[in-house]
């Protein structure tokens, strides 16, 4: 196939992708089904992790299926493996060809990580080496699972706790390079990008200038917990656990003064507080959604 | 052996091992930075089998679980990424766990827990409406030769031990009904509309529902089930078994 032709399809699945609203959201916990059913929070839209609803029936189809049809949805997998050395599980796309057949999300989203390795899943966004023979991996995954959709995805920046000694690229460059590649989108996460900035002693303005943003297609916000490592510095870790950190809103603030108002996920998988809590929290972005909305 | 294969190795292994290759920006001894993905692999997996099992995880205690848990994550992490599969034999595992073998009723009560969360997520099907079975009972020639269906969420359990009992103790903070641990139960578990439910039936019940459960029409059911009790009343059975929703269908029997 020449290059123009795939120029051609990608343009075409793009053009007929749905986005998200320029709102704020919440990732959707079973835990609070029925006080959404019954508050029926004005937000713009929840996100489900993809792999919990790859069941044959019971609540969580029911309840997924009444919210999503007064919200807009996301569709966050965790468990392709996108990295992964060996081939993507034809099962996993297959399963995720349905789900999306079945909800019609807004938006499908994945991870820039690795998660399962032979026949052993690991159940943790892994980190990977930024070399070249990665990326090609990266990109091929990629074009596999966008034309198994047939719509583009968004692809998630990691949170990393260590590196590797033979990286020869950038993470934002390699970030960069897959984007173009691929044509898929960035699900830019802000706490992502501020606890490996942290880690990796990275300035978080330059690598939020060295990003791709003109793909962003969400935005993630979440907590992080606090660690040291064996020099005693700051090892922040992406636990889902904690309201957004103040550093991280600021971060935010910035990128939406970049690109303007854009769908963004408050997200909370661990101690995970009532919904209430989260809704004050989607407030808030909302605030700042607006307030970049409004700026000339 | 590739790079992610050193790497998953030593996420599933104990603390000693790093793999090789890693760095930190700041030269900070990359076994500490790699201990927290070990820390995530392993705590979010006995996580996981403690959501799965929160009675287990009662009976024995949240350390004894944990440390239980983790040589079971580390043996046999899963092999697919839907974690509500995760665990299927955990039950096994633990009947062979010789630090558990003060508990013999452990491995059951992991039996329970496992066929609970297989019923919350199986396939959804409407009820039998009543007025259809009555009707199927005004027309006793063909009565017997009805099969009638299950709720796919329907699942039983033989136990030598009263893990219904002991299971529906563990469900609140209200004082124990006295019940001998060491009566055999059986059990029915399955999903009434959205909640799943854990019921004890005798012995005759159990064999008809299991005998339909194989296809069996109706009256070779009850006539096994009159077999394994003398006492069993069908009536009282089909009264239980509409009453939680556990029939979807009836139909002619096909003769194979």
């Amino acid at each position: 196939m020449n290059s123009a032709l795939i120029h051609n399809t990608r343009h075409d699945i793009q053009a007929c992708a749905p986005s998200l609203p320029p709102r704020a959201g919440l990732g959707l916990k079973s835990e609070h089904f029925k006080d959404v059913l019954e508050q029926r929070p004005d937000i713009g839209f929840f996100e489900v992790h993809a792999e919990n609803y790859m069941v044959a029936g019971g609540p969580f189809h029911h309840y997924l299926g009444l919210i999503r049809a007064d919200y807009s949805l996301s569709l966050h997998g965790v468990g392709l493996s996108i990295g992964g050395e060996g081939p993507l599980d034809s099962e996993h796309l297959r399963r995720l060809a349905v789900l999306i057949e079945r909800y019609q999300p807004q938006s499908f989203s994945e991870h820039l990580a690795w998660s399962s390795h032979g026949p052993v899943f690991l159940n943790d966004l892994l980190p990977l080496a930024y070399d070249v023979p990665t990326l090609q991996r990266v990109c091929d995954h990629i074009d596999q699972l966008q034309n198994h959709l047939g719509r583009t995805m968004l692809l998630e920046n990691p949170a990393t706790y260590l590196q590797f000694q033979r990286s020869t690229l950038d993470e934002t460059d390699f970030i960069r390079e897959v984007i173009q590649r691929s044509g898929c989108g960035l699900l830019l996460d802000v706490n992502n990008l501020y606890v490996s900035c942290i880690n990796h002693q990275r300035d978080p303005q330059a690598y939020l200038q060295a990003l791709p943003l003109h793909a962003v297609g969400e935005i993630h916000l979440a907590g992080f917990a606090e660690d040291q490592d064996s020099l005693g510095d700051r090892l922040l870790i992406d636990d889902h656990g904690a309201p957004v950190d103040r550093e991280v809103w600021a971060l935010y603030q910035q990128v939406l003064e970049r690109i303007g108002p854009m769908a963004t996920l408050i997200e909370r998988d661990n101690q995970v507080p009532s919904l209430t809590t989260l809704l004050g929290e989607a407030a808030q972005a909302q605030a700042l959604l607006h307030q970049a909305q409004v700026q000339p | 052996m590739s790079n992610h294969a050193c790497f998953a190795q030593a996420l599933l292994s104990d603390e000693s091992i790093c793999p090789a290759g890693l760095c930190s920006s700041n030269g900070a001894d990359p076994a500490s930075r790699f201990a927290v993905y070990r820390n995530n692999v392993q705590g979010s997996l006995i996580n996981a089998l403690a959501e799965a099992y929160p009675v287990v995880a009662q009976l024995v205690g949240q350390t004894f679980f944990n440390a239980m848990a983790r040589l079971y994550v580390q043996d046999f992490p899963p092999h697919s990424p839907l974690l509500n599969d995760y665990g299927q034999d955990l039950a096994d595992f633990i009947q062979g766990f010789a630090p558990a073998a003060a508990l013999p009723y452990l491995a059951d009560m992991a039996r329970l827990e496992r066929l609970r969360v297989e019923a919350y997520h199986a396939a959804d099907a409407e009820p039998l409406p009543p007025a259809r079975l009555l009707a199927a009972m005004n027309q006793p020639d063909r009565l017997g030769q009805l099969c009638l269906r299950l709720h796919p969420s329907l699942r039983t359990l033989h136990s030598a031990f009263a893990v219904v009992s002991l299971w529906a103790a563990h469900q609140s903070d209200a004082a124990w009904p006295a019940f001998d641990l060491h009566q055999g139960q059986h059990a029915l578990v399955l999903r009434n509309a959205l909640d799943v439910e854990v019921i004890a039936v005798d012995l005759g019940a159990m064999t008809f529902i299991d005998a339909l459960r194989n296809h069996w029409p109706l009256e070779v059911a009850a006539a096994y089930a009159l077999d394994a009790q003398a006492s069993f009343d069908l009536g009282q059975c089909l009264g239980l078994l509409l009453a939680h929703g556990a029939l979807i269908d009836l139909q002619p029997h096909q003769k194979a």
